[in-house]
């Protein structure tokens, strides 16, 4: 008998019962909640009078609607301009305190978003079922975890019986061996992957993110990679746990301490594929083929190397995707065949669950030091992830680092990545941003959003266009 | 949740590949704390030609002429013709709440993704998952017939054009039986409450560290 994957380890674990049906009963072990998503799901445990099942499995924290500016924020839920917005995040406050979940309220340092927050606290644990109604909870797969995204009735669901109906997803392994060249970054990985698999490559699978180039990156880098796994498709993206896993987990507020620690750090041990396992999928990827990414067009498949050319729709042999191609460059402004470094910026935006981290700030502070923002660039703004990421940058001067170069230092929020708060772009601007969807409008109506790592936006601030951040690290 | 049992409505065409949660409905609308009322909102940057904003009257907006949804041969739409990969992106079941919301109750594509997949059970829309080139058919066949109608039979598991022709289609035995019964999953599942109790408390010896206070 073959060994089993990662992810049939989680979900042996989790199983419940399987159904007559196929499907099977999944125990969830922690539920991560936000102010959009969770209002209709409280509305109907209200109606039907039921009760959470497990009040400690539940943590929330707004964040999508949140103001980064930092006038707006510092008086609170009250001081949200916006009403719709301030209602939507008043009411995750209330429902949190009507049915005693522990939330992280606005202004509380340790607010973030959701999926800077679940981790740096130690709620994401190794080994834990991680669900939230957002797509991008695929992040904690970076610890050795199943998580995923679900919508509003499954998280209702999830409250009232701290389970989901699960169809068991196929096994897909995207194995990356070799070593990533300087100016590399997780980013430009997990774009380089989506641009091979294409965003529908992953659907129906649980993709393990495995190889030498996984098993050299940090937590946080892990973590970026693991979030953009829904971009390619696949609800669940995951890292096996190794030793880089434990020393992250260990000592974090929520983490086990003592003879808890010991016992749990010897079941995690466990959590890797097995040697023999079967993949019903293997995509071999080589590190030295990677170079820094950029989107060009409206899905995250649509992605070139800094040093290509946006491409020609007829280079696309399947008539949907040419189509696409054509409709993406119209709405992008874009010219076929015109270099990507040629593509001006109006906006930079550093942040989002995919890039908000420490490390991140680190990459995108050391190409903007003793720098300036292009006159050109109307606004880069730097959102943290969390008010821990914050204090921590600030404790490193990273904050002085970004003000002195024209960029503005924002508070924890989603900020310019959906545009759910006053940040986003304006019909027509080109914006270089971290975070993890190209899609048209999400930036803002008509806006057009170019994806990229860290370093690359800090270099495109600088330069008023993309830029090849290679050659600044060979310089 | 609305029982669905034998659909036959107009159908009409979201005709590109792709289409991502943000564009069934964007960002400013999810800001509602209700679950309904997202109809005049569906696909709204595709639909009209200023920026929507939560709460505004649509009923004097600018259409987009070249929309499809927005022409007179497609009103009253119940079924969905679309492309590859639909409903990708973020998981906000807002989606097919607009979609619901404004009168579509099943979506025919060559694939979809999976969490809107999902989310479609949960609100009475059926996911029909047919083979490319039989989609493309159907889309050929609407195009040259205005009026083009197509009957869903969930219980035979049949999609019938207006020739007679019936194609056949997959669904999963639970998801089909809480769509013609219109039943709430979560009742179902408590039904398993002993069996969800009993697993607890064993995984709670096992993996003790996952149940340790947060307050």
């Amino acid at each position: 008998m073959a060994g089993k994957t990662l992810y049939d380890k989680l979900w042996d674990a989790h199983l419940v019962k399987m159904r007559d049906d196929g499907t099977g009963l999944i125990y969830i072990d922690r539920h991560l909640l936000h102010e959009v998503t969770s209002p209709q799901a409280f509305e109907g445990l209200r109606l039907a009078g039921r009760q959470p099942w497990r009040i400690d499995a539940n943590i929330a924290t707004p964040d999508h609607n949140v103001p980064s500016a930092v006038a707006e924020r510092s008086a609170g839920v009250d001081g949200i301009a916006d009403e719709v917005s301030r209602i939507q995040v008043i009411t995750l406050d209330e429902n949190c305190e009507h049915f005693g979940i522990k939330e992280f309220k606005i202004n509380d340092v340790n607010q973030g978003i959701v999926h800077v927050v679940g981790p740096e606290q130690g709620l994401t644990l190794p080994g834990m079922t991680v669900v939230c109604g957002d797509s991008h909870t695929a992040t904690h797969g970076a610890f050795g975890a199943l998580a995923h995204g679900i919508g509003t009735s499954e998280v209702e669901h999830v409250l009232a019986t701290q389970c989901l109906i699960q169809k068991k997803s196929k096994n897909m392994l995207i194995k990356v061996d070799g070593k990533l060249g300087a100016g590399v970054t997780p980013k430009d990985v997990v774009l380089h992957i989506i641009g091979v698999i294409g965003t529908a490559g992953g659907t129906g699978f649980a993709i393990e993110f495995g190889g030498e180039v996984f098993r050299n990156m940090s937590m946080e880098g892990r973590m970026t990679v693991c979030n953009m796994a829904i971009e390619g498709g696949a609800r669940v993206g995951m890292v096996a746990v190794d030793r880089t896993t434990i020393e992250y987990v260990k000592g974090r507020p929520f983490s086990p301490k003592g003879e808890l620690w010991d016992k749990a750090v010897a079941y995690w041990n466990t959590l890797h594929s097995d040697a023999d396992a079967h993949f019903d999928r293997v995509i071999d990827i080589h590190a030295a083929d990677i170079k820094p990414q950029v989107s060009w067009g409206t899905s995250p498949e649509m992605v070139v190397p800094v040093d290509a050319a946006v491409p020609t729709p007829a280079s696309f042999d399947d008539d949907v995707k040419r189509r696409a191609a054509e409709r993406a460059l119209e709405y992008m402004g874009l010219q076929a065949g015109q270099p990507i470094t040629s593509i001006k910026l109006d906006r930079v935006f550093i942040g989002s669950c995919t890039n908000s981290r420490i490390e991140d700030l680190r990459a995108a502070a050391a190409v903007v030091k003793g720098k300036k923002v292009a006159a050109s660039i109307k606004q880069a703004l730097v959102v943290p992830g969390s008010g821990q990421v914050k204090a921590q940058a600030e404790a490193e001067g990273l904050d002085q680092i970004f003000t002195a170069a024209g960029l503005e230092w924002r508070e924890p929020s989603c900020s310019m990545c959906l545009a759910m708060n006053a940040d986003k772009l304006l019909p027509g601007e080109h914006c270089a941003s971290t975070s993890n969807r190209n899609f048209e409008g999400r930036q803002g109506f008509g806006g057009r959003t170019h994806l990229v790592s860290p370093a690359m936006a800090a270099a495109a601030a600088i330069a008023g266009h993309f830029v090849d951040v290679r050659d600044l690290v060979r310089a | 949740m609305k029982p669905f049992t034998v659909l036959k409505g107009i159908a009409a065409p979201m005709d590109r590949a792709n289409v991502d949660t943000d564009m069934i409905i964007p960002k400013q609308f999810l800001k509602s704390i209700k679950r309904s009322g997202f109809g005049p909102n569906l696909f709204d940057e595709l639909r009209y030609l200023d920026e929507g904003q939560p709460g505004q009257d649509c009923s004097n907006r600018p259409l987009n002429p070249e929309f499809p949804l927005n022409f007179p041969r497609y009103q009253g739409a119940s079924v969905l013709l679309a492309r590859e990969n639909f409903g990708c992106g973020s998981s906000r079941e807002h989606a097919p709440w607009a979609l619901e919301d404004y009168g579509f109750r099943c979506v025919i594509a060559p694939s979809f993704a999976d969490i809107f997949f999902n989310n479609c059970f949960k609100n009475g829309i059926v996911p029909i998952v047919l083979d490319a080139n039989t989609v493309d058919q159907l889309f050929q066949q609407m195009y040259a017939s205005e009026g083009y109608q197509l009957t869903i039979d969930l219980p035979a598991q049949q999609v019938i054009t207006p020739d007679g022709e019936k194609i056949a289609f997959e669904i999963g035995a639970f998801n089909k039986h809480c769509l013609i019964n219109g039943l709430d999953d979560i009742g179902i599942t408590l039904q398993d409450e002993g069996e969800i109790r009993s697993f607890e408390e064993r995984y709670r010896q096992q993996a003790p560290w996952v149940f340790q206070p947060l307050q």
